[in-house]
């Protein structure tokens, strides 16, 4: 059996996603952190952010329901049972805040084959209600026995 | 910040997440597979137990990037990693790294996250501002 490759270069329609005070709050506490950006307005606005800014890793929280729908495309056809995310990258831009409206879109850069395991490369963009770039990330997600 | 210059090793972070935090941390970030809070789904699919969300411990090596620069979040510019082991609850995951190199105020640094001998992130890089 050999991967699908027609989905490469496939777009799936754009997620928004609005960033809130608690929910930095809780993602921030759960990672461990302790800077008061993440917790308290005004110590977010003394640094100089609109308003309670997100970790940098947040952008996980408002990318990936831009990247479910092109996980489960039939086009793309990832065999889930055998699925292991393989690594992951992002690039940040401004910086996302409370109040934020995220929007993000998703495309399959590439699919390839080796060694009888599937790799599906998928890039996410997501820009802030500005227009502003927040974070640019790439999903290398993997699947054994292709 | 301090100097840094290539070679540097970075400040280690230790954490221990105990057996419910795959449980916060899927609900911090909406991803409820359950091989991550699920122990009878996990062995059934061949796993020793629960295991830890990937982008759990990459949160941790970009909290100990943005370190390097007071925590301040706008700091991080690019991180890259590769999820090579699977991580797993109530073990201490370790995070070390040393400086790449330091171009003007752009310093990258090459991080490892690890439960003992087992590297479950490999060849993170990173990209972080220090003015």
């Amino acid at each position: 059996m050999t991967v699908k490759t027609e989905a490469i270069g496939k777009e799936w329609p754009a997620t928004t996603y609005e960033v809130g005070k608690e929910k930095i709050r809780e993602y921030a506490t759960v990672i461990g952190l302790d800077n008061p950006v993440y917790f308290d307005r005004e110590a977010a606005r003394a640094a100089g952010y609109r308003d309670v800014v997100a970790p940098p890793m947040f952008a996980v929280v408002y990318s990936s329901p831009a990247v479910g729908p092109a996980m489960f495309d039939d086009e793309v056809g990832m065999n889930f049972a055998a699925m292991v995310h393989g690594g992951q990258e992002f690039e940040w831009g401004e910086p996302a805040c409370s109040g934020d409206e995220i929007t993000t879109t998703a495309k399959c850069l590439d699919i390839s084959e080796k060694d009888g395991k599937g790799f599906y490369i998928f890039e996410t963009n997501a820009v802030n209600q500005n227009g502003d770039q927040v974070a640019r990330g790439t999903w290398t997600l993997i699947v054994r026995g292709v | 910040m301090a100097d840094l210059n290539p070679g540097d090793a970075i400040p280690e972070l230790r954490t221990t997440p105990d057996k419910y935090l795959p449980h916060r941390y899927a609900g911090a970030s909406g991803d409820f597979n359950p091989i991550h809070i699920d122990p009878e789904f996990a062995k059934a699919v061949g796993l020793p137990n629960t295991i830890l969300h990937g982008l759990y411990m990459m949160g941790l090596v970009a909290r100990s990037a943005t370190d390097i620069a007071g925590g301040d979040p706008k700091a991080l510019k690019r991180l890259s990693v590769q999820f090579r082991g699977m991580g797993a609850p109530e073990t201490e995951i370790v995070v070390s790294g040393t400086v790449k190199a330091v171009d003007g105020d752009t310093v990258t640094l090459d991080t490892v996250a690890a439960q003992g001998e087992n590297q479950t992130i490999r060849n993170a890089e990173a990209e972080v501002q220090v003015a």
